[in-house]
């Protein structure tokens, strides 16, 4: 929840293909937590995850670019137009052929 | 001859300090830091483009906070410094780095870790639910965002951090439910001796708890965590506590902030080989180092609360010190005044620490109380009940074999926040003093890196 700020240019992320919309100098996190209650889901219990340390140390804040890169939503600035996911783009992962 | 390199990893206020006092006497260090301004997690700047003033950044340390900065920007140009860019290993004399230049070795001559401390936590039923966050982590979302972590958020846990970050909070103008102590009130009083080495940042803990009872926020020490309620898909929608009476006290809110004071970073030190003691007023194994700076490691310093947690004020002076210390060791003529007054000042600390351990004390004993169910380990939602099976059916009594066994520290954040908790837990199931079960060996990288780019280094 916003409690200052708020004044700064609008910009829009798209997460998961939706539009979200977002303050310049929000950080990955911040843009995706305004829009929505979760970053993404726990690999081992499946339930919703939000972050947890805010400094790049619990590693809970992984999400996905939808080219398949793993950034840290904590530390990483959100940028105008930027598509992300939620859950690991299926591309990502090597399969067997 | 080439000048010798000196590195420094972390740039908050004892990395500052160690740059200037390098910068002074001619040096030019390489700065390693992962943020990509310096000021380090206390004095972490907001982005451009934000508008607060260092008082309602900063409180009462506006002014430490701006003249770390202003230290910081005028040795531009006098130091290499290496932002956003991550040491994660450091062997051989030499530190691995990986940055937005890409992967990187430096050898070094001398080395200053001033790596910080990050938020020691206590597990409880729940933490793991969306909306759950450290006390760190809480405070960095105001700081640097201007966002509060819920709509109505609780504070539960103990040390400064537990006062400071509810009342910036209340201040900010976010709804603080309640903050809810473990620590007693008694156990503040008695502290209060060691509390006046440092005068001043005791009346600014008192401030804090008139700031908060001005703002009418509930405050309950002596509680015992049972629960922060939540659920899979909406995260957390309340917490309840056992209070010192022994009645539940259930109070709703969609976020809580959690935490016991700090715990120091010190991965970094293990890799560089250095010597660790356990330390029994904190119940941690620490990096072993002189009152000057220097760890058992030739050419290794250590600095601020990486080494062990004294606070910011002390971390400016054992930066500056552990500078001068590099520069003496190293042939230069250093003032022994300023060498003095650091020594002071970090010795002060020292006092008020024994007092902050002393008032807000780590509640060891609740690993005992914790249900089969509670998750340990947050990364791969390893309970409570899964160690306790595990050291049952294996025997395993020191950490690294229970590690093994139940993969406990095994996970993403490499034991920072479940391995204090789960070596209290093994202590107390097979009956040991919890020096015994030792520590998590620190492994690089101490941070995960893309796959791949570790092979791929300049050398």
């Amino acid at each position: 929840m916003r409690v200052a700020e708020a004044g700064r240019s609008p910009i829009t992320l798209f997460v998961d293909g939706i539009p979200a919309a977002a303050l310049a100098g929000d950080t990955l996190m911040t843009a995706m937590l305004i829009a929505n209650r979760s970053l993404r889901r726990s690999e081992f219990g499946g339930e919703a995850r939000a972050g947890f340390c805010l400094m790049g140390a619990c590693q809970d804040c992984w999400i996905w670019t939808e080219e398949g890169d793993r950034v840290r939503a904590c530390s990483t600035p959100a940028v105008d137009g930027a598509r992300l996911s939620t859950r690991q783009p299926a591309t990502a992962w090597p399969t067997r052929s | 001859m080439a000048d010798p390199v000196v590195a420094i990893i972390g740039a908050g206020p004892a990395g500052v300090r160690a740059a200037a006092a390098l910068v002074a006497a001619g040096v030019r260090p390489v700065v390693i830091d992962e943020a990509m301004r310096a000021g380090g997690q206390i004095y972490r700047r907001q982005p451009d483009g934000f508008t607060r003033s260092y008082t309602d950044l900063y409180g009462s340390e506006a002014d430490r906070a701006k003249a770390v900065h202003d230290c910081f920007d005028a040795l531009h140009g006098h130091v290499d410094y290496r932002p956003q860019t991550l040491a994660w290993n450091i062997s051989d004399r030499r530190i691995f780095t990986a940055g937005p230049d890409g992967q990187q070795v430096l050898p070094f001559d001398a080395l200053l870790l001033c790596t910080g401390a990050t938020d020691r936590l206590m597990p409880v039923s729940g933490w793991h639910w969306a909306g759950c966050y450290s006390l760190g982590g809480a405070q960095i979302a105001l700081k640097a965002q201007a966002c509060a972590i819920g709509r109505r958020t609780v504070f539960m846990g103990s040390g400064p951090l537990l006062y400071l970050v509810a009342a910036q909070y209340a201040k900010a103008g976010a709804e603080v439910a309640a903050v809810l102590d473990t620590s007693s009130m008694s156990a503040s009083v008695a502290a209060l001796p060691r509390l006046l080495a440092q005068p001043a940042t005791l009346r600014v803990g008192v401030g804090l708890l008139r700031d908060l009872r001005r703002a009418g926020v509930p405050i309950h020490r002596g509680i015992t965590p049972v629960e922060i309620h939540g659920d899979a898909d909406r995260g957390v929608s309340g917490v309840t506590v056992r209070t010192s009476r022994g009645d539940a006290l259930t109070i709703d809110c969609d976020a809580a902030a959690m935490g016991h004071h700090l715990r120091p970073e010190t991965q970094l030190a293990e890799l560089a080989g250095c010597d660790f003691a356990f330390d029994a007023m904190v119940r941690q194994w620490l990096p072993v180092r002189d009152a000057d700076g220097r760890s058992s490691q030739p050419g290794v310093y250590l600095a601020g609360d990486g080494a062990r947690i004294l606070g910011a004020v002390a971390a400016e002076a054992a930066g500056e010190l552990a500078a001068l210390t590099i520069l003496a060791d190293r042939g230069y003529r250093v003032s022994d005044t300023a060498r003095q007054d650091a020594r002071q000042a970090v010795a002060r600390a020292r006092r008020f620490a024994e007092g902050l351990a002393r008032a807000y004390p780590w509640p060891h004993e609740q690993t005992s109380a914790l249900g089969d169910a509670t998750i340990l380990c947050r990364c791969e939602a390893i309970t409570v009940g899964d160690l306790r099976r595990t050291i049952a059916e294996t025997g395993a009594e020191e950490a690294n074999r229970a590690k093994a066994f139940s993969r406990i520290g095994m996970g993403r954040c490499q034991g920072r926040y479940c391995g204090l908790a789960a070596a209290e837990l093994i202590a107390g199931a097979v009956g040991t003093p919890v020096e015994a079960v030792g520590r998590l060996r620190a492994a690089a990288p101490v941070k995960p890196i893309a796959i791949g780019s570790a092979g791929r280094c300049d050398r």
